[in-house]
């Protein structure tokens, strides 16, 4: 960051280009954390508890057949897990590529 | 004391508490009364968003739908709590970066034209209206079932009730009433299911109950429960009857509903920061899975009560609730072979019984022989979430028709002073729109109301989201994704729901796919024809494209807080 200020008195037009580039940077970042947590929203929901759901239902977890499980249940805790990842990696990558609100 | 004494207590408690909030929290400028002054905090925008979401549907009727459906109950679990992922991780960021007060001010301005925000305007009354709607009568509903008033004197304390604080408070008195009537729902939903859960399963806690064995006994509720739904004739409860592919559908369609409701999506435009739009997506779901969760271990311990009390047991030998409810017409007996007990079975020719699915969630703590104050803390419960939701509708008809449609079509010179004006007149004139609604329901709101989530779907979802990613999206493009793909659903609804060009059965869907799940097909083909028409029309011009660019990275929402 202090190299950043110092670049900005002597040359303005670097200094918008490295902006760019770091907030390209920051937005394919923020892209794949996108695709991975959609992923496992997508394996966790329309995955356990559709698609695979009959094969889950062979595990016996206490009185849980899993695929049920995953639809009536455990679909919600992981969908809450997700958001809070999401808003741990944004909040770090928000300070690191430094657009954070302030 | 009697159940009717405590419900005048605790919802006579209740509604003070809302009123008190309403007068304390008066809007002075259209900024408060659109979006709460934008300086709510994560915690209590979380809460409202919760309030503001789960409706007289969610806590009514939800757990009672899920109790009669088993396994396939889950298409609503998942669907109206994994819109919140996309929520948070494609909408609400940005929105709030964006930092306008409605959706149709993104649309109009993301898409540069007075058309897309027409198109949006109009699809935000049909969602709106199609939705507040049922909240009024469920509102009727409950008051009639517990003060023992008429359904139509209950929908107009309702609508007294709801003008105070929509008209007065606007988002700003929503918002914290919305967070009080979230405390109460969750508290009037728990206690009962906590109480049952014991009972049944000797574990206090209703999600775990819900996998535990049954007291004295080691077999597992489930395997209980799929027992008895087998030798009764109905499909096992944990395997459901619905096809894979129409259960992916209504999920996928309520989950892109959700994201796409309107009164939903302002709620993150009410907090500071982008952090802060983030956040509150996190609790408003973490408040919701409470709800949520607790909702399939009620559906089942309830379908075993209830299977365990009436199968063939003497029809004099029913317990009070039992006549109770059938004075209201929500439990019928009639006793086809004679013989004066009571078969309760799938088979339609010997089956005696027909049951209410509403009933359940009202009539959980009178079948398990709950003290009364419980009962009166559920209709207060029942209240808290239509009329939340309700007033969450109210407030987007009318930021609609004043912000909108007049501030930024036909009046744009009008005065702060005169849109806050606008703003109330509009709220009101909702109000009495919605109740009329209420009082004379068309027959196709319970219908509808799930099929606002596929309308929601079909028109918003898919531009908010190429608004926000796609770059290269263009008024052309976005304006006729969105008239496609509600007329598709519309086409579909009146089709396949309304039996609009001749009978239909659930043989002539168009791949098995239910009108209910439609909304995921009608979404699709919008994203086809927006993209489609935008490659071949002309580029969006550069200042769309630096604004999108902009709303990329959160530095500097707090400071850019819509003046207007």
């Amino acid at each position: 960051m202090n190299e950043h200020s110092t670049n900005e008195k002597k040359n303005p037009e670097k200094e918008a280009l490295a902006t760019s580039l770091s907030r390209k940077r920051y937005w394919q970042n923020n892209l794949k954390y996108l695709g991975v947590l959609l992923g496992i929203w997508f394996l966790c929901s329309f995955g356990a508890g559709i698609l695979f759901k009959d094969t889950l239902n062979e595990i016996r977890v206490g009185g849980f057949k899993l695929g049920f499980w995953f639809a009536q249940q455990g679909a919600i805790y992981i969908f809450t897990f997700i958001i809070i990842a999401y808003i741990v990696l944004m909040n770090r990558l928000d300070k690191k590529y430094d657009v954070q609100d302030d | 004391m009697s159940v009717q004494t405590w419900t005048y207590i605790i919802v006579g408690f209740t509604f003070l508490i809302y009123i008190g909030i309403a007068i304390w929290s008066r809007a002075g400028s259209t900024k408060e009364f659109y979006v709460a002054g934008g300086g709510v905090s994560p915690l209590a925008n979380g809460m409202a968003t919760a309030a503001d979401w789960m409706s007289a549907a969610s806590f009514i009727s939800m757990a009672g739908l899920i109790s009669f459906m088993g396994y396939d109950g889950g298409v609503y679990l998942m669907g109206w709590t994994g819109g919140y992922v996309l929520l948070a991780l494609l909408l609400a960021p940005y929105l709030r970066k964006f930092g306008k007060f409605t959706v149709p001010d993104f649309i109009g301005d993301r898409y540069y034209s007075q058309a897309a925000r027409t198109v949006a305007i109009v699809a935000a009354l049909i969602v709106s209206f199609t939705y507040v709607a049922g909240q009024m009568r469920g509102v009727g509903v409950v008051f009639s079932r517990f003060l023992e008033v008429d359904i139509n004197t209950g929908v107009i304390i309702g609508m007294a009730l709801v003008f105070i604080y929509a008209v007065l408070g606007g988002m700003k008195g929503i918002t914290y009433t919305q967070v009080a009537q979230y405390c109460i729902l969750i508290f009037a939903f728990m206690v009962p299911a906590i109480f049952i859960s014991i009972q049944l399963t000797g574990n206090p806690i209703p999600q775990f109950g819900f996998g535990d064995t049954l007291v004295n006994s080691d077999v597992y509720l489930l395997d209980k429960l799929d027992q008895l739904s087998t030798e009764l004739g109905f499909t096992a409860y944990t395997l459901g009857q619905k096809s894979t592919v129409d259960v992916f559908c209504i999920t996928a369609a309520l989950m892109l509903g959700t994201a796409g409701l309107p009164h939903v999506i302002v709620r993150f435009f009410t907090v500071p920061r982008v952090k802060d739009a983030r956040t509150s997506a996190g609790y408003a779901l973490a408040f919701i899975a409470i709800l949520y969760t607790t909702a399939p271990s009620i559906a089942a311990f309830a379908r075993v009560n209830l299977i365990e009390t009436v199968s063939n047991k003497e029809y004099s030998s029913m317990p009070e609730w039992f006549s109770k409810w059938e004075t209201t017409g929500l439990i019928a007996f009639n006793d086809k072979n004679n013989d004066g007990k009571i078969q309760y079975v799938k088979d339609a020719s010997i089956n005696e019984l027909h049951i209410d699915r509403d009933i359940i969630v009202l009539a959980n703590p009178e079948i398990a022989k709950l003290p009364n104050w419980v009962i009166a803390l559920v209709a207060a419960g029942a209240l808290a979430a239509a009329l939340s939701t309700a007033a969450g509708l109210l407030l987007v008809i009318s930021a609609s028709v004043s912000h909108d449609l007049l501030k930024k079509q036909l009046m744009p010179n009008i005065s702060e002073k005169g849109e806050l004006i606008a703003a109330r007149i509009s709220a009101a004139c909702a109000v009495v729109v919605a109740g009329y609604f209420g009082i004379h329901p068309p027959g196709f709101v319970a219908a509808v109301v799930a099929l606002a989530f596929g309308l929601a779907a079909a028109s918003f979802f898919p531009a908010i989201i190429l608004g926000i990613f796609y770059k290269r999206m263009n008024k052309e493009g976005a304006i006729s994704g969105m008239v496609i793909g509600l007329l598709s659903m519309i086409l579909y609804i009146m089709v396949f729901k309304f039996n609009f060009l001749g009978e239909t059965t659930s043989e002539d869907w168009f791949l098995g796919i239910s009108p209910e799940g439609f909304g995921t097909i009608a979404m699709l083909i919008n994203v086809v024809v927006a993209v489609v028409v935008a490659n071949f029309t002309a580029e969006p011009p550069k200042e769309v494209t630096d604004m999108v660019e902009e709303i990329r990275y959160p530095k500097g929402a707090s400071k850019e807080i819509i003046m207007h």
